[in-house]
């Protein structure tokens, strides 16, 4: 195996579309339950969560990528990771399986692309059928201390 | 015993152990030469503070060993080992110096001139005259001690042969006898009691004790036999032993989750009747509490041992910089987590020195300032809501902003467009900038380039924050703020709406129950919520009203928590109160912790994650809210004069290119919706928000709403109505001057004002949220330049009408209470009209103040018919009628006046 021109991902979907994040980023993936949520945080933070004695920040992707909100009942899943010693939760739609893709497939995301979902994107990749947009999950828990909305 | 003395004992009595076996090291290798200068340093330290604590005996002993020691390492002498012998003979008589020390609290009388005599002539080069009398030779060790104790084990062990594994001990071993024995000696909490232990076990009983954790080596314990029974259960330098602070965070983690799982236990057994578990967890309970107590102390020391260095420093800082100066402690017995203690001292050694280099003055100087010669630094620490205050305030030359200001352009940290933004508070907190260093010249004491931008990394590091207020010519006052992030606290677990928050009980003064059913009700005076409670008015708010933001309605009730968190009594209105808990502090993620009102999270024992409320946050918050006009006092007075001064403004483009502004403190919230969720009724816009209708308008017209992306809205709330005025992009926020130039004629914008350089229109949110909720506003423009005093205890409604009456032509001044009033009117400013409060503007009045000027009281539509005295008493929402009134009035005086 030659690991230099191949990427390992978790493919995850959000809205109809496919993302990759890279497994090495991952902690963990589980389903979130008894989120917590918290009065006047930014909208992206869907809340707190308890994952086994550690105190879980939920960062929800739809928001970041300016998605519709996720309705009632419908299926939510997390990746887990770690930044110093917080603990983030990116809220996804579904977790599929793990892809490992040649890096000449992957290409610089489209210059017309929404700004939003650039500073989110590391590329995309040509699959057969589809695309697969590697997603950036430390840029999607990255937050500015702006004092904006306060 | 003087606590220096014993702290000089306990260390000693540490480094001697670490000399002994180093020397012993040393004569195996007389090449080793760190080794020596382990030795040298250590016995050098001994004599030093022998001298600095006036212990004679010590200090020529500890000298004159330093002085062949000294030879050795001078490569003068080689060390054999009679003279390493004698070098331990002379720390066996400083360890019976000290024994004698430690019994009787002074130097025990003796003559010790022929072990000196002895180490001068080694020094000079001469032989030891008694170098082959006894003490046996050092190298060899000596496990008689042992055998004469009458150890079963007649066969002598070779030397680190351990009985009890049966084999050799490996480097870095300790035999588990040694162990024991160690662990026997070390005394503790009650001394009488270890003693009768030590004793009891003859077999342990000649064996040196040592502290914890250095237990002796067979080596060790041959090289000290002259040392005088110390291990017979006399109190060994101190009854204290080290352990490695990670030992300690590793208990206390499991400590948390023992607390966890016990209130776990509770939460399922307080289900069941009858429960046989109940006596067991009874006793678990009061166990695990107990516990947690004991784990706790063993992390908390007072803070003023991180000060104990500061008076030298202070001292020395007078004779190098040639000032005066006084250090005053307060709250030296405040006690905080040992950690958090470690990580403050270099910080705050660094501020005080600080404190002596920039901020105080030479004396002459302070005379021509008129102040005292002596400056002094007062060093203060407190708790306060869970959190740790310390403060730093000196009487010196506080801070220029001027200085700091041409610094920072030299520097580059920012440009002078920025700069001209920034209020001088601001100006001054560049101190805390990476890069930056203001002493002009680089002295002794301090700017040696790291600067207070370390001090600040290292505070925030912890979860802390520093912040600082200075006057020039006054002084500067630091204050740190350490909240106890890891922490086991007692809080109260609350229910607001259907969600549960933790309050730390430390901040609870009491329960009141309010509303129905109970004899104490909310009332209610011009907007502000207050209780009677004992014949006194405390201010009260709705935690769902700080939570969400938005302004109160209905009538409350429930209970009110009376919290007392920065200074101020505070009652805090929640749905109910649930239960009492311990909880662990846990802290908060990045993008969260910006939120003032929470302190941190933590875990229940159902296992859900609750908010823990920040009281000093809540405080803080709501500040402005729960002044009322009567107290309103200097805080007030300050708000008011920032609002003439600097107003954060928030840019934004709504229909043309050229930005517009509002000001940020009018704006509730910032919001983003998806541009289809915003639905036409009746032909107006709305929004779901927060499970209600949110009317919305544009603030670029009609059309301008956006019908693919995103759009922007900024939410205003006021009356408890809430409006969005939707715009087309957000762009920046600035901080400046409010000026308006110059009304406008047209609709929904106030004025124009000159914003970084550019003339930029001013939105009149006002008319826009009338417009929102399809009122028809009316703003009546008068040519008159009248002066309007606006007397408004309220910051929302003073923001709200003070542009308002700027843009309608007249020359507001704006008072933020009484106070600010009586003042105005005590420097003779005479106005055409007085408009605010009319509870203020009446007691004014009956003082006597503005009594002949027309008044004019906005209010709540409570106040329906004309008070005595007044034009009118209008209601704050009508501002088309208020305008017309205060044209009426205003043209009315003007006539007198002509007259």
């Amino acid at each position: 195996m030659n690991t230099e021109d191949r990427f390992e991902y978790v493919t995850v979907k959000i809205g109809d579309q496919l993302f990759g994040v890279e497994v090495c980023e991952i902690r963990e993936v589980f389903s979130p339950q008894d989120v917590t949520r918290v009065p006047r945080a930014p909208g992206e933070i869907a809340g707190l969560l308890n994952l086994r004695g550690r105190i879980v920040t939920a960062v929800d992707a739809r928001f970041k990528l300016g998605l519709p909100p996720r309705g009632e009942g419908e299926p939510v899943m997390a990746l887990g990771l770690e930044d110093g010693s917080e603990l983030f939760g990116v809220l996804v739609d579904e977790v599929g399986e793990v892809m490992r893709l040649k890096s000449d497939t992957l290409e610089a995301s489209p210059a017309h692309l929404d700004p939003k979902w650039r500073a989110l994107l590391k590329g995309v990749h040509r699959l057969d059928n589809q695309l697969l947009a590697v997603l950036d999950v430390r840029a999607l828990i990255a937050w500015r201390t702006a004092g904006l909305a306060a | 015993m003087d606590e220096l003395i014993g702290e000089f004992l306990s260390e000693t009595f540490e480094s001697l152990d670490v000399i002994d076996s180093e020397l012993v090291k040393f004569e195996a290798d007389p090449t080793d030469r760190a080794t020596l200068d382990n030795i040298f340093r250590l016995l050098h330290t001994i004599k030093g503070t022998c001298g600095f604590l006036g212990l004679e005996r010590l200090e020529a002993v500890a000298h004159a060993g330093e002085t062949l020691l000294g030879k050795f390492r001078d490569g003068d002498l080689v060390a054999d080992s009679s003279a390493v012998t004698l070098v331990l003979q002379s720390l066996d008589r400083i360890k019976e110096i000290l024994t004698g020390i430690e019994q009787t609290g002074t130097e025990p009388a003796g003559e010790d001139s022929d072990l000196i005599k002895r180490l001068e002539i080694l020094s000079e080069g001469g032989a030891d005259p008694e170098a082959a009398a006894p003490p046996p030779p050092a190298p060899e060790p000596e496990p008689e001690p042992v055998l004469e104790a009458g150890a079963p084990d007649a066969v002598e062990p070779a030397e680190g042969f351990d009985v009890d594994l049966g084999r050799e001990l490996r480097p870095g071993e300790v035999s588990l006898a040694d162990l024991e024995a160690a662990f026997m000696n070390t005394p503790g909490p009650d001394e009488d009691e270890t003693s009768d232990a030590v004793l009891a076990d003859d077999e342990l009983d000649d064996v040196e004790a040592a502290p914890v954790p250095a237990a002796p080596t067979a080596a060790e314990t041959a090289a000290t036999p002259a040392t005088p029974a110390t291990s017979g259960g006399a109190p060994r330098a101190s009854a204290t032993i080290r352990v490695n602070v990670d030992v300690l965070e590793n208990l206390m983690t499991t400590v948390s989750e023992l607390v966890l799982a016990r209130n776990q236990m509770h939460q399922i057994v307080r289900g069941v009747e009858d429960s046989a578990l109940k006596t067991p967890l009874q006793r678990l309970s009061s166990v695990t509490a107990e516990l947690q107590d004991g784990v706790m102390k063993t992390r908390m020391q007072p803070v003023g041992d991180a000060w104990k260095k500061l008076p030298r420093i202070v001292r020395d800082a007078q004779q190098d910089l040639g000032k005066k100066i006084k250090l005053v402690q307060e709250g030296e017995d405040t006690e905080l987590d040992r950690q958090v203690l470690e990580l403050i001292k270099d910080p705050l050694t660094h501020m005080i020195r600080n404190s002596c280099d920039h901020g105080l003055e030479a004396p002459e100087k302070r005379a021509a300032a008129g102040k005292s010669e002596t400056g002094t630094i007062k060093l203060a620490a407190y708790h306060e809501g869970g959190a740790i205050i310390i403060k730093i305030i000196d009487d010196g030359a506080g801070i220029d902003p001027a200085k700091i200001r041409a610094k920072v352009l030299e520097k580059g940290l920012a440009t002078e467009e920025e700069l001209a933004g920034m209020s001088e508070a601001q100006i001054q907190r560049f101190i805390f900038a990476a890069g930056f260093s203001t002493a002009a010249q680089v002295t002794n004491m301090s700017g040696r380039g790291v600067g207070m931008d370390v001090v600040r990394t290292n505070i925030e590091q912890i979860g802390g924050s520093i912040d600082l207020a200075s006057e020039v010519g006054k002084g500067s006052t630091f204050t740190i703020k350490i909240p106890l992030t890891l922490a086991i606290v007692s809080a109260l677990i609350i229910k607001s709406g259907e969600q549960r928050f933790a309050v730390p009980q430390l901040s609870v003064k009491e329960l009141v129950r309010v509303g129905a059913g109970s004899s104490i009700a909310v009332e209610t005076l011009h907007g502000a919520n207050m209780i009677r409670l004992r014949d006194r008015l405390l201010p009260v708010i709705g935690l769902d009203h700080v939570l969400s933001q938005s302004l109160q309605e209905g009538e409350m009730s429930g209970y009110v928590i009376v919290l007392e968190a920065a200074g101020r009594k505070l009652g805090l209105v929640v749905d109910d109160v649930l239960d009492t808990e311990e909880i662990v502090v846990k802290p908060l993620s990045g993008p969260l912790r910006t939120i003032s009102v929470f302190s941190g999270a933590t875990i229940l024992g159902d296992g859900s994650v609750i908010m823990i409320l920040d009281p000093n946050g809540l405080a803080q918050e709501t500040a402005t809210e729960t002044e009322d006009a009567a107290n309103t006092g200097a805080q007030e007075a300050e708000a008011g004069a920032d609002i003439s001064a600097r107003q954060r403004l928030l840019l934004v483009r709504a229909g043309g290119a050229e930005p517009k502004a509002v000001p940020v403190s009018l704006i509730t919230r910032l919001e983003d919706f998806e541009a289809s969720s915003i639905e036409t009724v009746d032909g107006r816009h709305v929004v779901q928000y927060r499970g209600r209708l949110l009317p919305l308008a544009h603030a670029g017209g009609h059309d301008g709403f956006k019908t693919e992306g995103r759009q922007p809205v900024l939410v205003f709330s006021e009356d408890g109505k809430s409006a969005g005025v939707a715009v087309d992009e957000i762009l920046d926020v600035v901080e400046e001057v409010l000026d308006l130039e110059m009304g406008s004629e047209r609709p929904g914008v106030i004025g124009s004002a000159v914003i970084k350089g550019k003339a930029t229109e001013v939105l009149d949110i006002a008319w826009h949220m009338e417009r929102a909720w399809s009122g028809a506003p009316q703003r009546k423009k008068s040519s008159a330049r009248s002066a309007v005093l606006l007397v408004e205890a309220d910051a929302f409604s003073r923001r709200m009408l003070a542009p308002l009456l700027a843009a309608a032509g007249y020359d507001v001044t704006v008072a933020g209470g009484l106070h600010e009033a009586r003042d105005a009117a005590q420097m003779g400013a005479a106005y055409d009209v007085v408009v605010g409060d009319p509870g203020a503007l009446s007691r004014l009045a009956s003082e006597g103040y503005f009594a002949d000027t027309p008044r004019l009281g906005v209010g709540e539509s409570a106040y329906g018919a004309p008070m005595d005295g007044f034009v009118a008493v209008l209601d704050k929402a009508d501002r088309g009628g208020l305008i017309a009134m205060l044209d009426k009035a205003a043209r009315a005086e003007r006539a007198v006046e002509a007259a």
